[in-house]
């Protein structure tokens, strides 16, 4: 009986989806806002090589604020909502390769992370894609050296000071530049080269930053409530 | 090649709401969840794709002067990048839960909750 219902859901929400893929005709060129932001005018305007990265920072900065936004208060639930756990937590030795290689591993995929958020304005990636790089070097060290305390102190001020400095930077469009979130207040570099695109390197690298330390800091959560009983 | 995509990720947003309504361990159905926001990041990237069209980065081979026939659009993709990322705080969460339900009951099996159950 209940697998029959779910069946009906199922089919039922397949039914509504299926004409969404069977008009779709595909589209021969961009629509209207794709086409304002590629225009070579509005292009040099933001002088970001990679369009999604001027998308994201400057013309829907609000949105990446508020997405950073709610990072920090899933990360801030899920610390209020985990209770830290006092007994003791028993896990087997790690193997010899396994802490050898974290520790050759850890600085390399840390600058690799800094190298993605760095470059967001050229390459594919940015401050979310380096930010989540960073987390993962940091869940390599905890499943390696267990024992180990992270200072979690120093997590949270990271992530403080990065989000103030985001504020900051897009505050500061709006007093001297044309809005907030302008990236205009730097000047705007060559087009293609690592210095362009005015604020927006910066400011993505302090949202790498921030999501590095908030990801880095669920995780440690997530760790610290697990005990034997 | 849009289409396959739409279809795959018309496909795995169904896959996600039978994993969601007929699995009974909270990990799975949290995979569930998962697979369904992944689902529609497809769709949405798919939608957005135009014929031919290539990624929208300028470099030396789509300059300046032709970017806007030759990229696809970039609105979406930004909006895919905002939603992957609320996406992984909602599952984040949802797992905070379910490490809350295992102490509360010892196991993960979502019959066994019945508290609110009517």
């Amino acid at each position: 009986m209940k697998n029959i219902f779910t069946l009906m859901i199922l089919v039922a929400f397949g039914i509504m989806i299926y004409p969404l893929v069977n008009s779709f005709k595909g589209n021969d060129k961009l629509p209207e806002l794709g086409n304002y932001y590629a225009q070579p005018e509005n292009v040099t305007k933001v002088n970001s090589a990679n369009l999604v990265t001027a998308v994201v920072v400057t013309y829907r900065g609000l949105d990446t604020l508020g997405e950073v936004s709610i990072l920090f208060l899933t990360a801030a639930i899920i610390a209020f909502f985990l209770k830290k756990q006092t007994g003791k937590h028993e896990v087997r030795e790690n193997s010899e390769i396994f802490t050898t290689a974290a520790k050759v591993l850890f600085p390399l995929m840390i600058i690799l992370g800094v190298y993605i958020f760095m470059n967001g304005h050229l390459t594919p990636g940015g401050g979310f894609q380096g930010g989540a790089v960073i987390a993962s070097a940091v869940i390599l060290m905890l499943l390696a050296f267990p024992e180990v305390p992270v200072n979690q102190k120093l997590l949270s001020y990271m992530e403080s000071i990065s989000g103030i400095v985001f504020v900051g930077l897009a505050a500061l469009g709006a007093l001297i530049g044309f809005g907030y979130l302008d990236n205009a207040i730097l000047p705007l570099g060559t087009f293609g080269k690592f210095l362009s695109a005015g604020a927006v390197p910066i400011i993505y690298s302090f949202v790498g930053l921030k999501v590095g330390a908030e990801l880095s800091n669920i995780l440690v959560e997530f760790k610290s409530v697990q005990s034997n009983e | 090649m849009e289409y396959i995509a739409l279809g795959t990720g018309m496909l795995v947003i169904l896959a996600g709401l039978w994993a969601i309504m007929t699995r009974k361990n909270l990990i799975r159905i949290i995979i569930g969840f998962s697979l369904f926001d992944t689902g529609i990041h497809l769709v949405l990237v798919a939608i957005s794709y135009v014929k031919g069209g290539t990624a929208p980065i300028l470099d030396s081979t789509v300059c300046i002067q032709d970017a806007a026939q030759r990229i696809v659009d970039p609105v979406p993709q930004a909006l895919v990048l905002t939603a992957i990322v609320i996406g992984l705080g909602v599952t984040a969460l949802m797992l905070a839960f379910a490490m809350k339900m295992h102490k509360e009951k010892g196991t993960l099996d979502i019959r066994s909750f019945k508290d609110l159950k009517w």
